[in-house]
């Protein structure tokens, strides 16, 4: 949705759709996983400096909304998979562990 | 003020975040400083309908001031509890009232005055200081 910085590395993750607990949790460099998709999301990001913020399957957000993501110089991404598969993902993508679901797997 | 303004949440912090960056004040503070404003227009946005944020910038701290006619606070020992809030339906759709926005504040500042009458409004000062918390130093005049 808004890339402006692809160096960006992801250091860790959160997941959250309060913007208060991001707020007090998140840690710089962290992926943030949310269902949230307002414009709120972006001043989080742009203020917890995270690398990288997903929104998990859902609506289309309004289109500012990655407007101001590329304004503010805020990685956006989009996702059709669901919270808890891109949080498993993300964490054994983290972790240097399988990257599939271990129902996937042989 | 209405839903609609909650949209603008984040841009007093951003311009707070770039004047301090632009003085040289540290990275921690601006950090600090930051999430304090957030939460205080965070505030502002959702309970009232409208106030004023003042940043003075000192050698030695940095202070933030929130002054609004809004409703107030009516148990001040309870807003500071973790989890409490009074926020309406439309702001916790968004994600906000998680009842942090309070403890978040007086987490990041070192000193942290609330005062609030209700029906008339809310004043907050929260300070942050610099160089390692030093509690000493000037008191040289307002850099911004």
């Amino acid at each position: 949705m808004a890339f402006p910085h692809p160096e960006a590395e992801v250091g860790g993750g959160f997941c959250s759709d309060l913007l208060s607990r991001a707020m007090a949790e998140a840690s710089p460099g962290d992926a943030w996983i949310t269902y949230q998709r307002h414009l709120n999301v972006v001043a989080v990001a742009k203020l917890k400096e995270l690398s990288l913020v997903i929104l998990a399957r859902g609506p289309e957000p309004e289109p500012e909304v990655a407007a101001r993501a590329e304004e503010e110089g805020v990685n956006l991404l989009r996702s059709d998979t669901g919270m808890f598969e891109l949080a498993g993902r993300l964490y054994a993508l983290l972790a240097g562990g399988p990257e599939t679901h271990p129902a996937e797997r042989g | 003020m209405s839903p609609g303004a909650i949209a603008d949440v984040g841009a007093v912090s951003t311009r707070i975040r770039r004047i301090l960056r632009e003085l040289g004040v540290e990275p921690e503070v601006v950090r600090r400083v930051g999430i304090i404003c957030f939460e205080g227009e965070t505030n502002i946005a959702i309970f009232t309908k409208g106030g004023r944020i003042t940043l003075m910038v000192w050698d030695d701290r940095v202070e933030l001031f929130f002054a609004d006619n809004g409703p107030g606070i009516e148990d001040l020992e309870l807003v500071r509890r973790p989890g409490y809030s009074t926020a309406p339906d439309w702001a916790r759709e968004l994600g906000f009232g998680a009842g942090m926005g309070i403890p978040n504040m007086e987490k990041n500042a070192d000193t942290f005055v609330l005062r609030s009458r209700p029906g008339k409004g809310t004043a907050i000062r929260a300070t942050v200081w610099r160089k390692g918390n030093e509690r000493q130093g000037s008191s040289a005049g307002p850099g911004a």
